[in-house]
C-alpha cells in the first residue's frame, strides 16, 4: 500500500528522516509514535507530497510518488483522508456543508452529495447534527465531522495526526472506536499520537521514530513514558499547509 | 468543468458581497487609475488625429514651374515623377486653379483677391509622397528638371511633427504601463486579504485534493468582477467628461486650429473596448499574483 525505501529528507539544520524503510499494508492500523521533532510530521508530509524526499522512493498503491508531478498531487491526495488535532473545520459552514465541500472539490454531483453526506454522518454518529455549525458542537463531535470529511470520498488511507490530542479520555475513546470501525471496513489508518494509554490498549502495530530513524516497529505498546497527550508543537496549529 | 465554473462564479459573488468594504476600495482605486488613463487617452487620440491631419497637409512636395515651361515638358516631368516608387501621385496644378483654391480658403474674404491685376501664382506640380522618407528622392529628382523655378517642401515642419508625435506616444505608453502596474498591485492586495481570510479553507481544500485551478477560480472571478465594475464606471465618467468637452469647446477648437475633435462615438467605443480588456486583465493578473504564495506546493 505505502512503502518507504531508504527515504532520506534533510532540513537546513537538522535531520527529517534518514534511510527510512517501512511498509504499510492495505488495511493496517498503525500508530506512529516518538518524541517531538523526531520525524513523524516529515513522514506524513512525505506521504502527502507536501515536501519532497532528498533520496529514496515512496510508493503509494502502485505509483512512486517521489516521481509524481505537481499537477498530479491533487489526485494523490484524493486517495488520502486526513484528520488533525485541531479539527480544521470551516466555521461558517454547517456540518453538512463542511463534509459536502470535500465532495464538491472532486466534482461530485449535487445528487450524490445529498445521498452520501447523511450516510457518512450516520457512520460517524452525528446524523442529527447536519444543520449545526462547528461552534455549536462539542470537541468530540467536531472531530467526528472532520473524520466524516476525511472519509467521504472513500480514501484508501486515513491519516490522523493526533486526533485525540484535544479530547478528554472518554471522548478520545469514542473517536478511537470510530477509527477502528473505519479500519474494519478496509481503510488503512496511520495515526500519529502521544497517547500512551490508547496505544497500549489498542494493541496495534507501533512504529517509533527518533532522530529521523525508525527505532522500533512491532505490535504492542507505546514504549515511552506518558508524555501528556496532546502537548506536541509538531501537531499544533499551522504546522501543515503553507 | 461547467460545475467548477459555476461554483467559481457563485463563490466570487459571495466573496465580493462578504467583503464589501475592500471590494469597494479597490474598485475606487482602479476606477481612479482608469480615469486618469481615460482622460489621457482622449487627449492623446485627439493629438494624434490632429498630428496626422497636419502631417498630411504638409506631406507634399510642391514644384513651382517657370511661366514659360511648355506642356510637353510638364507632361514629361509628371511621367518621370509618377514613375518614381516614392511617389503616390503627382498632379499638375495650373496657376488659375491654385488661385481658385486660395480664394476658397479665404472664404468670405476671397473677393479681396479679385482685385489682383495679375495672377501672382506660378504653375505647379504637387507631389504626394508615399512616405516622408521618400520626399528627399523626389526633391533630388525635381532639381534635375529644366524649367523649375523653386521647390517647396516643409521637411523640418514634418520632421518636428513626427518627433513630437513619437514622444507623445512613448510618454503615453510609459504612463499606461505605470498605471496598469499600480492597478495590479491594488487588486492583488485586496484579493490577498480575502485569500488570507480564507487561508484555512484553501489549506483544507488542498488536503482534500482540490486542484490549484479549482481553488484559484473564485478569486480569479472576483478579480475580474472588480476589474469589470471599475472599467464600466470609469468609461462612463470619461464619456460624460468628453461629451461636455465637445459641447463646450469643440466648435472653438475647430475655428482656432482648424481641426475637429475626434467624434464622441469613435472615442467612447474604443475606450470601452480598451477599458474592459484592461480591467479584466488587471483583475485577473492581480488575483493570480496574490495567490501565488498560497498555491506553491
Amino acid at each position: 500500500m505505502i512503502e518507504f525505501k531508504d527515504v532520506t529528507k534533510y532540513y537546513k539544520s537538522n535531520i527529517g528522516l534518514e534511510n527510512v524503510s517501512v511498509k504499510i499494508d492495505k488495511g493496517d492500523f498503525l500508530f506512529l509514535v516518538g518524541p517531538s521533532g523526531a520525524g513523524k510530521s516529515t513522514f506524513i508530509k512525505l506521504i502527502l507530497k507536501e515536501i519532497d524526499a532528498d533520496s529514496g522512493s515512496i510508493t503509494f498503491g502502485d505509483k512512486d510518488i517521489t516521481k509524481l508531478s505537481n499537477r498530479d498531487i491533487p489526485k494523490l491526495r484524493r486517495g488520502i483522508g486526513i484528520v488533525f488535532q485541531d479539527f480544521r473545520l470551516l466555521p461558517k459552514k454547517t456540518v453538512f456543508e463542511n463534509v459536502a465541500f470535500a465532495m464538491q472539490i472532486v466534482h461530485c454531483t449535487k445528487r450524490t452529495i445529498r445521498r452520501q453526506v447523511p450516510q457518512v454522518l450516520a457512520l460517524v454518529g452525528i446524523e442529527n447534527k447536519a444543520d449545526k455549525y462547528p461552534d455549536e458542537l462539542s470537541a468530540g463531535e467536531q472531530q467526528r465531522v472532520a473524520i466524516a470529511r476525511a472519509i467521504v470520498n472513500n480514501p484508501t488511507v486515513l491519516i490522523a495526526d493526533e486526533p485525540t490530542g484535544n479530547l478528554d479520555p472518554d471522548t478520545a475513546w469514542g473517536i478511537m472506536r470510530l477509527l477502528e470501525n473505519i479500519n474494519s471496513r478496509g481503510t488503512t489508518i496511520v495515526m500519529v499520537t502521544h497517547a500512551k494509554d490508547i496505544v497500549d490498549k489498542m494493541a496495534k502495530r507501533v512504529v517509533a521514530i527518533e532522530n529521523g530513524h525508525i527505532v522500533r516497529d512491532e505490535f504492542g505498546t507505546y514504549g515511552y513514558e506518558n508524555d501528556s497527550r496532546g502537548i506536541d508543537e509538531e501537531g499544533a496549529l499551522g504546522k501543515y499547509g503553507q | 468543468m461547467v460545475s467548477s465554473i459555476l461554483y467559481a462564479i457563485k463563490e466570487a459573488f459571495l466573496q465580493v458581497g462578504r467583503n464589501k468594504g475592500m471590494s469597494l476600495a479597490s474598485i475606487f482605486s482602479i476606477t481612479a487609475m482608469l480615469l486618469i488613463l481615460g482622460v489621457f487617452f482622449a487627449f492623446i487620440v485627439n493629438v494624434n488625429v490632429a498630428m496626422e491631419g497636419a502631417k498630411q497637409e504638409y506631406d507634399t512636395v510642391q514644384i513651382y514651374l517657370l511661366n514659360d515651361t511648355d506642356e510637353t515638358s510638364v507632361r514629361q516631368m509628371l511621367d518621370t515623377l509618377n514613375a518614381l516608387p516614392e511617389v503616390k501621385e503627382a498632379v499638375y496644378l495650373p496657376k488659375e486653379e491654385a488661385l481658385e483654391q486660395w480664394k476658397s480658403q479665404w472664404g468670405d474674404s476671397g473677393y479681396l483677391l479679385d482685385s489682383l491685376a495679375e495672377n501672382p501664382l506660378p504653375n505647379a506640380i504637387v507631389v504626394n509622397v508615399q512616405d516622408l522618407a521618400g520626399a528627399d528622392a523626389v526633391v533630388a529628382k525635381a532639381k534635375t528638371f529644366e524649367g523649375v523655378e523653386d521647390i517647396l517642401y516643409y521637411k523640418e515642419t514634418v520632421e518636428k511633427l513626427i518627433s513630437i508625435t513619437d514622444s507623445v506616444k512613448i510618454a503615453t505608453m510609459i504612463m499606461m504601463i505605470f498605471l496598469v502596474i499600480v492597478s495590479i498591485v491594488v487588486v492583488s492586495n485586496t484579493i490577498k486579504l480575502t485569500v488570507q481570510a480564507r487561508g484555512r479553507e484553501i489549506e483544507i481544500m488542498k488536503y482534500v485534493g482540490a486542484t490549484n485551478w479549482f481553488i484559484r477560480g473564485p478569486f480569479l472571478v472576483e478579480g475580474i468582477l472588480i476589474g469589470l465594475f471599475s472599467s464600466a464606471i470609469s468609461c462612463g465618467i470619461v464619456a460624460l467628461i468628453y461629451s461636455k468637452v465637445i459641447e463646450l469647446v469643440g466648435d472653438d477648437l475647430l475655428l482656432i486650429i482648424g481641426i475637429p475633435l475626434v467624434p464622441f462615438e469613435f472615442l467612447t467605443t474604443n475606450l470601452a473596448v480598451i477599458f474592459i480588456a484592461l480591467g479584466v486583465s488587471i483583475g485577473a493578473a492581480g488575483s493570480v499574483f496574490s495567490m501565488r504564495r498560497y498555491l506553491d506546493t
